[in-house]
């Protein structure tokens, strides 16, 4: 009994690799990108099919575990990379992937981009943006913090889950936040805040899935969050606690690689992510808003009163020179 | 020269596990600028980390086996109850589930708003368990290697022999004196190997430590290697990290070594416990419903709240998804190969290590390859991904080898599970029947077809059922190459949950958890029979 | 010619030394007597090839078979204990005595039919060993040396767990298939007068080296070496 199913697997593996190979002699645009992008509840499948059809080519995607599995694959491929390229990198990952010297300007023009600050990099393409915020349960809570240094400083705010700057990207999006509030202070905040984390997790998915089971009233997580439950579970019992003294914004960015051998092909990419066509699914698929204004108005499930009023961002220089002594400084004030 | 041709298969595995095991960490460590191993040792944050790694995977081995020794002692006690070989079936489970799984299942039962404290809360006592922390820690880690431990010991107590039951009843030993005296003898030659491989397991956790552990002080060294690895790029970091989790673990490896014992030879009788002299008595009834129930219920809550909110969740719409059964599919192929694999390296392995003994009368030597087989615990599956990555990259069959690779790793991950269940009856055969073997002329594929396959067929299905569903569960090396469009199930598990659809994902978990059972049900009425 | 023929058979473990020669002639039964740690098992395991002697050499039929794997030497073997597969049947347990891999032509099954009705074991032939009593087992086993058919036969001590009737009748049913099948003989005992019985010579060990060797009666009746006298009171005695 053990030898057919050897053999089958081993057929199994075999075609599978000969399958493969016969889709990378066409012309294929390969596109490195983080696992969830291209799930098939992502906006992956969707931007696929409708560019295959528009540029008679293959659109290959390789699905990676998150934006930091993404520029780590890069860096260890270096010039090998077959990646033409490189979709959903983060404004806090920007600089080290800038650093590899792979990428090639994007020349794409950038005038209809839409967000708070002009962008003016030359390397990478904002595609959709959002910012970290602190959802709730609102059967839960009644007295809701109004600033963040309110939910960090009051010692009557509610739990929270977080996630850890070490694993994921809200983690080290919250140290930034919280960076930016407070700047040198942040040590006390956080040691204040500390009794308050219920836990920290290692990625978002076990926070936000503690948070639904009610192991915590609130949970870091995205602005976005609650126009998820009100478009698909038609549900306002989550909502977010949304900050007078701002939110960090995350931007998703995208680039393409200088030794690809289908440069005008990647450039192409990269125009049609902006494209109305593309820009128009990723509020409902992946859940970020779009980084170009699309003319028709978002889907009624995001709110106006979710929009944060007041924007926080480091550049990416920043970030990438500090973000290892601050996570630092985080642990030491946070780890007892 | 003789000699040397029977150990080719073990030295031929060993290699390849020094190989994998080193090549990896080498590879890694030479793709960017060295770091020193004094200036790590002297950072105070990676020292408090080792520490609590250890720490925290002393007490889980601790706990675990100690009261695995007290359950399973139970469970041999009472060879005939209904249910019983339901109950210790369930107990595989929690060994395969995909860990965040678990996390969702654990704290369903002990978390803030889990089934305790809403029973506590009945008596007045609000939110008054806290399950983050040590607590939490040790209770995951008891979670998943109580079963594993009891699975494990339990063949150790059948292999005592009727007839040494009724010399004990005759005797008139009390159950402290049997246990002392008949008991302990036969199951302490394998609780050092048992020990090691939990330590390893404890050693080596990452995300329930940090997500039960409640905060970034329950850090182990794996979530440094990760965050090396991952989020700093400094891969000569994660190396030496990995080299120094290696390091420590080889020591506590070394350490239970001098415990390791010579495998002694049982009659092989009928194995029927129903003559012990000690299990008529009313307290010793009580003793063991206590502890088997107690047990059951630690166990089975949190996988029944996991099928509870599967069953809640959208049903059809997840069981209708096409994706769900090609990378069911794909999981499987996963699964097979690296059963396969897995198996020509433990046969291969304790092949050799059986030789030795019957040869040379080594025994250390055959228990320090043994060891070597078990280690690979030890080596985080990323930082092996990673060397194996840079294999591929270099030798230009990425494209080609992605299933394969997975399939390596798991093969690689779960060996000791084989090792370790099959090498104690694969030795004992030798043992027994070494001189009629030769005597008759049995030897090769022959002795193996007629003498040792019947003999470890039941404990081979385990392992490699054990094993397959491991492989099939496993989410960290699936996602370390690219997935491709094509997923398997436990990635599509993360895509579910990253995509905000906890209840289909609660579904998927379930579907998953089932297909692993199945696997291992099949593999067992294939091998096991 | 000699059947067996032991030259200067030499064995060392630390400070023991066994030093051994015998010449056994075809179809004679040599019995070995001795206390225990005097070398009697030792000396089959070494004419069994289980060991490697320091020096000497083993004749069988006047061929030498130092050199020759335990399975391709002209004898068959029953020892103490572990004679059967506990997972095979008595049957597949005998039939391992034509085939190592169990492939039997019809000579073969022929041959087994007539060893198990021998050993009138034809009725529990499908058991195994763990359903049958320990002289059924040690029957399996001597069917099995049969099946082999080697003109030696080593006996380890095979009987001695049986009672003392079993143990007349296992004698018996040796003395009966060895004249049947002409077979030589050695048989390990710790029981002298029992193993007079069935022995044509009967040889005195101690300290691994052979003290006395002779005709059985004459050994027992009048012992010469004073170690035997010695020996031969105490197990009287027990």
């Amino acid at each position: 009994m053990k030898t057919p199913k050897l053999l089958t697997a081993l057929i199994c593996g075999v075609c599978l690799s000969a399958a493969e190979s016969v889709y990378a002699e066409t012309s294929t645009l390969t596109v490195y990108t983080y696992s969830s992008f291209t799930s098939e509840w992502g906006p992956g499948p969707l931007i696929k099919k409708a560019y295959e059809t528009r540029c008679q080519c293959n659109l290959k995607f390789v699905g990676l575990e998150d934006g930091a599995a993404l520029l780590s694959r890069l860096k260890l491929e270096g010039n090998r990379t077959s990646a033409d390229v490189i979709l959903g990198l983060d404004t806090s990952l920007i600089a080290e992937a800038q650093a590899t010297e792979l990428l090639a300007p994007h020349g794409v023009n950038t005038a209809n981009i839409n967000l708070a600050v002009t962008w003016s990099d030359s390397y990478f393409l904002p595609y959709d943006f959002g910012y970290f915020g602190f959802v709730y349960d609102s059967e839960r809570i009644q007295a809701l913090p109004k600033t963040l240094r309110d939910l960090m400083l009051n010692p009557d705010s509610p739990q929270v889950i977080i996630q850890d700057p070490r694993t994921s990207t809200p983690g080290l999006g919250l140290i930034l936040w919280a960076r930016k509030v407070f700047g040198d202070d942040d040590i006390s905040a956080w040691e204040t805040f500390a009794s308050k984390i219920v836990t920290v997790t290692k990625g978002w998915s076990e926070a936000y899935g503690l948070f639904l089971k009610s192991e915590a009233p609130m949970v870091l997580s995205y602005t976005t969050s609650p126009a998820y439950h009100r478009h698909i579970e038609n549900s306002e019992r989550y909502r977010v606690a949304m900050f007078d003294d701002g939110h960090y914004q995350q931007v998703e960015v995208i680039a393409r690689l200088a030794n690809s051998k289908n440069p005008t092909l990647a450039q192409n990419f990269l125009k049609f992510m902006l494209s109305d066509d593309v820009q128009k699914i990723l509020p409902t698929t992946n859940w970020m808003l779009p980084a170009v204004k699309t003319g028709q108005p978002l889907p009624e499930a995001f709110k106006e009163s979710e929009i944060p009023k007041v924007i926080l961002d480091f550049t990416p220089e920043e970030v990438s020179t500090n973000r290892k002594n601050w996570i630092k400084r985080w642990l030491g004030a946070v780890a007892k | 020269m003789r000699v040397l041709s029977g150990m080719w298969s073990g030295i031929a595995v060993v290699v390849f596990l020094l190989i994998v095991i080193g090549g990896s960490i080498t590879l890694t460590a030479m793709t960017s600028t060295s770091v020193s191993l004094s200036s790590a040792l002297a950072d105070p944050y990676l020292i408090g980390v080792i520490r609590f790694t250890i720490g925290q995977a002393v007490l889980s081995t601790v706990i675990s086996v100690g009261l695995a020794l007290i359950v399973t002692r139970a469970l041999a006690r009472r060879s005939k109850f209904p249910g019983r070989r339901l109950l210790i079936s369930l107990m595989g489970l929690p060994v395969v589930m995909p860990v965040i799984v678990a996390i969702f299942g654990i704290t369903a039962v002990f978390g803030k708003s889990g089934l305790l404290n809403q029973l506590l809360s009945l008596f007045g006592m609000e939110q008054s368990f806290t399950v983050y922390g040590l607590t939490g820690i040790l209770l995951a880690h008891t979670f998943f290697n109580l079963p594993l431990t009891i699975r494990l010991l339990l063949p150790a107590w059948e292999s005592i022999s009727r007839e040494n039951w009724r010399l004990a009843s005759m005797l008139g030993m009390s159950s402290r004196q049997l246990f002392r005296l008949l008991e302990w003898p036969s199951i302490s030659d394998r609780l050092p190997g048992i020990c090691l491989i939990v330590f390893l397991l404890c050693f080596t956790s990452f995300a329930v430590v940090l997500t039960l552990g409640g905060g970034p002080a329950a850090t182990t060294i794996e979530v440094a290697i990760y965050q090396a690895l991952r989020y700093d790029f400094e891969l000569s970091q994660a190396a030496l990290l990995a080299f120094l989790q290696l390091s420590l673990c080889t020591v506590a490896a070394l350490g239970l070594l001098k415990w390791f014992r010579v495998f002694a030879a049982t009659s092989g009788r009928k194995v029927d416990a129903s003559d012990r002299p000690d299990i008529h008595s009313t307290t010793g009834k009580a003793i063991d419903v206590f502890c088997i129930g107690i047990c059951a219920i630690f166990l089975l809550l949190p996988i029944a709240m996991i099928f509870y909110s599967g069953i809640r969740g959208p049903i059809y719409k997840v069981i209708s998804d096409p994706i769900l059964w090609l990378a069911s599919g794909r999981s499987l192929i996963i699964a097979i190969l690296a059963t396969v694999i897995s198996m020509l390296l433990a046969m291969g392995l304790i092949k050799s290590v059986r030789f030795l003994r019957e040869k040379t009368k080594q025994q250390k030597g055959a228990e320090l390859a043994l060891t070597i087989g078990s280690m690979t615990v030890a080596i985080p599956p990323m930082v092996i991904g990673t060397g194996f990555f840079l294999i591929a990259l270099r030798t230009h069959t990425l494209a080609h080898a992605t299933l394969i690779m997975i399939a390596l790793v798991n093969a690689v991950m779960v060996l000791p599970y084989l090792i370790r269940s099959i090498s104690p009856p694969y030795i004992q055969a030798g043992e027994q029947y070494y001189k009629l073997c030769r005597h008759l002329g049995l030897s090769g594929l022959q002795r193996f077809r007629l003498i040792d396959w019947p003999i470890i067929r039941k404990p081979t299905a385990f392992a490699v059922g054990l094993g397959g569903a491991l492989s099939f569960g496993d989410m960290g090396v699936a996602a370390l190459f690219d997935t491709d469009g094509q997923v398997t199930l436990p990635v599509m598990l993360y895509h579910q949950l990253g995509a905000y659809q906890f209840d289909e994902a609660s579904v998927t978990a379930v579907f998953l958890l089932l297909l692993c059972v199945a696997f291992f049900w099949a593999i067992n009425q294939i091998i096991g029979r | 010619m000699n059947a067996l023929s032991v030259k200067n058979l030499c064995l060392k473990f630390g400070d023991w030394t066994l030093e051994v020669s015998i010449e056994l002639a075809a179809g004679r039964c040599l019995g070995i007597i001795g206390p225990s740690g005097a070398g009697k098992s030792t000396l089959l395991s070494l004419i069994a090839g289980f060991e490697t002697p320091y020096s000497g050499d083993i004749f069988i039929d006047a061929q030498s078979i130092n050199d020759l794997e335990p399975s391709h030497r002209p004898l068959t073997f029953m020892f103490q204990e572990n004679n059967l597969f506990n997972h095979l049947t008595l049957y597949e347990n005998i039939a391992l005595g034509c085939h190592p891999g169990l492939k039997l032509s019809q000579v073969d099954q022929h041959q087994i039919e007539i060893a198990l009705s021998a050993t009138e074991l034809s009725s529990i032939a499908t058991r195994k060993p763990s359903d049958v009593s320990g002289g059924e087992r040690q029957r399996a086993a001597l069917a099995r040396c049969l099946c082999q058919k080697q003109p030696l036969l080593l006996l380890d001590e095979p009987f001695a767990s049986l009672d003392p009737r079993l143990r007349s009748q296992m004698h018996q049913l040796v003395n009966v298939l060895r004249k049947q099948h002409g077979l030589t003989v050695l048989v390990v005992s710790h029981m002298p007068h029992e193993v007079a019985h069935i022995a044509d010579e009967l040889l005195f060990m101690q300290d691994g080296k052979i003290k006395e060797h002779g005709d059985p009666d004459q050994l027992l009746e009048n012992p010469i070496h004073p170690q035997l006298i010695n020996y031969l009171e105490f197990t009287a005695n027990r």
